[in-house]
C-alpha cells in the first residue's frame, strides 16, 4: 500500500505546531498502524530527520500508553480497539490519514503526539482507591460479593487510563474515566466506606484540573476502546448528588 | 574444563543465602521475628528509593509508605499505571484450597521447586507459597474485582497444567486488576505526601558510597535533565530483560538498563540464560514485526495442535484429510497431550516446523484447531469461553478462527533470571534491593504459570517492607559524597554524549532486530555448543559496529526517544554475551535451558544435578575482562529431585 500521511509535528510545548506531510510506500496490510509509524520513523532517522514522537508501550492494548487521533477519531476508525491494535488492512491503497495528537487543555502536548497525561494520576490520587493498608486484611471469603456486581465491577475497571474519552468530548471531558472508577469502587462491599467523600473528591479535582463539564453528548463510550459504558456516568451522578444533596458535603 | 579459560574465571563460591535454619515452615516467621525495627520517629528520617512501579515496584512503594518511610519512586512509562504488569492476562496463584481438592501451602512449593526443574532454593519457594495466601486477603480488600461464583464467593481455575484449582483470576486481565489495586494504594500515599512520584524518569546508574547503595543517577525523559537522587536504600524492580531477543511479548520499552547498570557497579547477575518460551503466541507476520502477542494457554485446552504429516505441504489447512495431518503433542505425548508444559510445546513447534512442515508465511507456525471442539460443544459455548480471543486473534491476522486453524508459534515471554539476591532480596551490593521479575529469586529454570504476579506482590507486599525495615535500623549511614555523585553522574553523560555524537548510517532497531535475531538462534528455544560459540563470536562484532556505526538523531535536551532506546540496546549487548557464556557454560538441560546435546534417549531435557545444581551468579569484571562466575549450591531437602515427566 502506498499511503500520504499528515502528521501533526510541534517541537515542545511552546512551539506553535503544524501538520506536515509524508508518502509512505511498502506498507504491508499486516503492519500494525505503530509499525507503519515505525517504519516512517526508521526513514527519517537515516534521512538526517527527527523522527515522530508517540507515546506506546505494551503494543497489544492493554497499558493505555498509546493514543493518537487519527482521521479525526481518538484511536482511529475501528470500534473498541486501540491504536496499537488497528491494523493496515482497514486503509486502502492511496488514502490520506491524518494523525493528531490528544487534544485536550488538560492534556498539554510534549512533543509531536506525546501528551501530558498526569491529571488522570491526579483524579486517581483524590480518592480513586480503597484504604487498605497492607497486612490488614480479613479472610479473602470473609466478605461475598454478589456475582451481577462483582462483574459489572469488574467492566467499569477494565479503564485503561488512555485518555481517549477526553479526546473524543466537545467539552473535554473525563467524566468517563472519573465515573469508571467510581462505578468499579462503589459497587464493591469494600468500597462503601469511602463511596461518598470519594465520588466528591475526585468531581472536584477533575474540575479545577480543567477538563470539561460533562453533557451527555456519549462521544466518549463511542471512542472508548474497552466500551465502557455511560451508566457508569449515571451512578457517579446519583452518587454525587446523595453527597452533596443538603449540605452532607462541601 | 578448558572452556574456563577462555570464556569466563571462577571465583569464590556464594556460602550463604542468609535464609534461617530450622524447619522450612518456621523459616520466614523466623525471620520476621529477627528482624530489627525501626521506631516510628526513625522512619520519618529513613529514605526508600523505588525504581519501577510494577507489580513488585507499586507494591512495595505503597506498603513501605504506609510503614512511615519517606518513598522517591521512579517509572519511564507516562503513569505509573503503565507498567507492564499490565498485560498479565492468565491469573495468580494461591494456597487457599477453597475447592478442598487437595491444595496446600505444602502442594504449592512442592509444584513449584519442581515446575523449576530443581533450580530454585526451597526456603524461598516456601516463603512464597506462604504468602499467596495473604496476597488475595490484600488484593480482596482493596477492591480487585476477581471472577465470582454466584454464591458471591472467589471462581477458581486450574492453570498451566496443576492437579488442583488454586488460580484465582479476573477474565484475561488479571495483571491489569492487581496492578491497578497496587497503583491506586502507591497513589493513596503519594496523595497523603509519603512518596515523590517521578514518571517519565529512567533510572541510568547505581550511586554507591561506601560501598552501600545510596542512590540513583536518572535521566527526566522530558527535559533531558540528568539528576541525582539519594536515600538509605535502593529497591529495583524494573522486570526482566526478554527484549534482548527484540521480538518479545514483552512491552516496547521493557528494557534490562536499571539491573545491568547495577551489575556493572558490582551486583551479582544469576542464571541469565533461564529464558521461559511461550508456546501459544500470534506467529510473526513480516520483517516490520515489532512485537510478538502471547495467547491465554487456556486455548490449549479445547484446541488441537497439529501441522501436515510430509513437509512442503502447501495445501490450506481444510484441503488436508485427517490421515495426512500430525497431531504430534497428542501422538509423543499421549498422556498430557496438548497441555503439556510450556517448555515441552515450544520445542515441539520449533522441531516440527525445523522438519520444513511449519505452517504459514516462512513456515514458522503450527496450527491450533479447534473445529473439534466446534463439533463437540457448539459454536456458541466456544464462543463464551474463547469469544474474546478470537476476536483479538482476528484483529490481528485478518483470520477467523471459527472457520480456519489459528496458527500459533512460541516467542520469548519471561526471563527467570536476574539480579542474585539472598534470602532478603538483598544483591550484592549492601542496601540495593530487587523485586519481582528482576531479580532471580524463586521459579528456578522454568516458571509455572499464574506464579510471575504472586512473586511480583509477595516481595512487594509482604518480603521488602520486612528486609527493608531490618536494614534500615542500622541507618543512618552518613553523608553521600559530592565525590559519589560526580562519578556517577559524568559516566552517565559520557554514554549520551557518545551516542549522539556517532552519527552513523544505522538506526538502534536495525542493531537491535539483528541482535534479537543472533539470539533467538543460537540462544533460544534449542542450544548448542557450536550455536552458542558463533553467537559469541557475532555478538561482540556487532556491538562494536554498533559503536561505530549507529545514528541517534537529535540532542540530550528534551524528549528522545531514540536516545532511549539506544541506552538500552548497549546494555542488551552486553548481557546478551553473558546470556550465551551462561548458557554455553550449562552442559545440561534444565527448565527453559535445552541443550541439544543433553537429552534422554527420548530426547527430552536431561538435568546434571551432580555437576550443575548451582545458581550460577555472574560478577561483571569490566568491559575488555571475562565475567567471574561464583556457585550457590542448591540443596533439596523436602523436594527430591525427580526427572520429569509428560509421556
Amino acid at each position: 500500500m502506498k499511503l500520504t500521511l499528515r502528521i501533526w509535528r510541534q517541537n515542545g510545548p511552546s512551539d506553535k505546531g503544524a501538520m506536515v506531510e509524508y508518502k509512505v510506500d511498502d506498507v504491508s496490510p499486516d503492519m500494525s498502524f505503530l509499525e507503519m509509524l515505525d517504519v516512517l520513523n526508521e526513514r527519517l532517522i537515516l534521512d538526517g530527520e527527527e523522527p515522530v514522537a508517540f507515546d506506546h508501550d505494551c503494543r497489544e492494548g492493554i497499558c493505555g500508553m498509546c493514543s493518537l487521533v487519527i482521521n479525526g477519531a481518538p484511536h482511529g476508525p475501528e470500534r473498541a480497539t486501540t491504536t496499537c491494535q488497528l491494523h493496515m488492512r482497514k486503509f486502502k491503497d492511496g488514502d490520506t490519514i491524518d494523525i493528531e495528537p490528544w487534544r485536550a487543555r488538560p492534556f498539554p502536548v510534549i512533543k509531536d503526539l506525546v501528551v501530558d497525561r498526569t491529571a488522570f494520576d491526579k483524579i486517581i490520587q483524590a480518592g480513586g482507591y480503597i484504604s487498605a493498608p497492607t497486612g490488614a486484611a480479613p479472610d479473602a471469603h470473609a466478605m461475598p460479593v454478589p456475582k451481577p456486581d462483582a462483574d459489572r465491577a469488574f467492566e467499569a475497571a477494565e479503564c485503561i487510563g488512555c485518555g481517549a474519552c477526553v479526546a473524543a468530548c466537545p467539552n473535554g471531558s473525563g467524566m468517563l474515566f472519573t465515573a469508571a472508577k467510581v462505578m468499579h469502587l462503589g459497587l464493591m462491599p469494600q468500597g462503601q466506606p469511602e463511596r461518598y467523600d470519594r465520588v466528591v473528591d475526585m468531581v472536584e479535582t477533575h474540575d479545577d484540573l480543567g477538563f470539561g463539564g460533562c453533557t451527555n453528548t456519549g462521544e466518549c463510550t463511542v471512542a472508548c476502546p474497552k466500551g465502557i459504558s455511560l451508566d457508569t456516568i449515571g451512578m457517579l451522578n446519583r452518587d454525587y448528588l446523595r453527597a452533596t444533596a443538603g449540605g452532607a458535603k462541601k | 574444563m578448558g572452556m574456563s579459560e577462555t570464556l569466563y574465571e571462577t571465583g569464590e563460591p556464594i556460602a550463604d543465602a542468609k535464609a534461617p535454619g530450622g524447619p522450612i515452615e518456621d523459616r520466614w516467621t523466623t525471620r520476621k521475628f529477627e528482624a530489627r525495627l525501626v521506631n516510628p520517629a526513625n522512619k520519618r528520617k529513613r529514605t526508600v528509593i523505588i525504581v519501577g512501579t510494577g507489580l513488585a515496584g507499586g507494591s512495595a512503594g505503597a506498603t513501605l509508605a504506609e510503614l512511615g518511610y519517606n518513598v522517591i519512586q521512579f517509572c519511564f512509562q507516562d503513569s505509573p499505571r503503565r507498567a507492564h504488569s499490565i498485560a498479565a492476562q492468565g491469573g495468580i496463584n494461591a494456597a487457599k484450597n477453597y475447592r478442598g481438592d487437595g491444595d496446600s501451602v505444602h502442594r504449592l512449593f512442592y509444584d513449584t521447586v519442581k515446575g523449576g526443574d530443581f533450580r530454585s532454593r526451597e526456603s524461598n519457594v516456601h516463603r512464597l507459597a506462604e504468602i499467596s495466601n495473604e496476597i488475595i486477603d490484600q488484593c480482596v480488600a482493596q477492591g480487585v474485582p476477581f471472577a465470582r461464583e454466584y454464591g458471591g464467593l472467589l471462581d477458581n481455575r486450574s492453570f498451566g497444567g496443576t492437579q488442583v484449582s488454586r488460580t484465582f483470576y479476573a477474565r484475561g486481565q488479571t495483571g491489569q486488576q492487581l496492578l491497578l489495586g497496587a497503583y491506586q494504594a502507591l497513589l493513596r500515599q503519594v496523595d497523603a505526601g509519603r512518596i515523590e512520584l517521578h514518571a517519565r524518569h529512567e533510572m541510568l546508574d547505581l550511586v554507591i558510597a561506601d560501598g552501600r547503595a545510596r542512590g540513583v543517577v536518572v535521566r527526566d525523559l522530558v527535559s533531558g535533565e540528568i539528576k541525582t537522587y539519594t536515600a538509605d536504600a535502593v529497591v529495583l524492580a524494573t522486570g526482566g530483560y526478554g527484549n534482548v531477543f527484540f521480538l518479545s511479548t514483552n512491552a516496547k520499552g521493557s528494557n534490562v538498563t536499571a539491573s545491568w547498570r547495577a551489575h556493572r557497579k558490582g551486583a551479582l547477575f544469576a542464571n541469565p540464560c533461564y529464558t521461559q518460551i511461550h508456546p501459544t503466541c500470534i506467529p510473526v507476520s513480516g520483517d516490520h514485526q515489532s512485537k510478538l502477542t502471547l495467547m491465554s494457554e487456556s486455548l490449549r485446552n479445547d484446541g488441537r495442535v497439529w501441522v501436515p504429516e510430509t513437509a512442503g505441504d502447501s495445501r490450506a489447512p481444510g484441503d488436508i484429510p485427517e490421515d495426512e495431518r500430525d497431531y504430534y503433542l497428542e501422538r509423543i505425548y499421549p498422556s498430557f497431550g496438548n497441555l503439556v508444559p510450556r517448555d515441552i510445546a515450544s520445542r515441539a513447534a520449533k522441531n516440527v516446523c525445523d522438519e520444513g512442515r511449519g505452517v504459514g508465511p516462512g513456515g514458522l507456525g503450527v496450527y491450533l484447531d479447534f473445529a473439534d471442539a466446534i463439533e463437540r460443544m457448539g459454536r456458541p459455548a466456544v464462543e463464551a469461553k474463547y469469544g474474546n480471543l478470537f476476536e483479538m486473534y482476528e484483529r490481528i491476522t485478518g483470520e477467523n478462527p471459527y472457520e480456519v486453524p489459528m496458527r500459533i508459534y512460541p516467542a520469548v515471554h519471561y526471563t527467570m533470571g536476574g539480579l542474585w539476591v539472598d534470602y532478603d532480596l538483598q544483591a550484592t551490593i549492601p542496601g540495593l534491593f530487587v523485586a519481582g521479575e528482576a531479580n532471580f529469586s524463586d521459579h528456578g529454570a522454568n516458571r509455572l504459570g499464574a506464579s510471575a504476579l504472586m512473586q511480583g506482590l509477595a516481595d512487594g507486599y509482604f518480603v521488602l517492607p520486612n528486609t527493608v525495615g531490618d536494614y534500615l535500623a542500622g541507618a543512618p549511614f552518613g553523608e553521600v559524597p559530592a565525590e559519589a555523585v560526580a562519578e556517577a553522574e559524568s559516566g552517565v553523560r559520557a554514554q549520551i554524549d557518545r551516542l549522539l555524537s556517532i552519527d552513523g548510517d544505522r538506526t538502534v532497531d536495525s542493531f537491535h532486530r539483528e541482535l534479537g535475531h543472533i539470539m533467538w538462534e543460537y540462544c533460544g528455544m534449542e542450544r548448542t555448543d557450536e550455536g552458542l560459540r558463533k553467537a559469541l563470536d557475532l555478538i561482540p562484532a556487532l556491538r562494536e559496529e554498533f559503536w561505530r556505526r549507529v545514528k541517534v538523531p537529535g540532542d540530550g535536551e528534551g524528549l528522545n526517544q531514540a536516545l532511549e532506546k539506544a541506552g538500552r540496546v548497549a546494555d542488551f549487548f552486553e548481557l546478551a554475551e553473558l546470556m550465551c557464556v551462561d548458557a554455553l557454560h550449562r552442559r545440561e538441560s534444565c527448565g527453559g535451558h535445552f541443550r541439544a546435546e543433553s537429552r534422554t534417549e527420548d530426547g527430552e531435557a536431561l538435568r546434571d544435578d551432580d555437576e550443575f545444581g548451582y545458581v550460577a551468579a555472574w560478577e561483571w569484571a569490566g568491559p575488555e575482562a571475562l565475567p567471574v562466575l561464583h556457585k550457590e549450591a542448591l540443596e533439596f531437602e523436602y523436594v527430591k529431585p525427580s526427572q520429569r515427566s509428560y509421556k
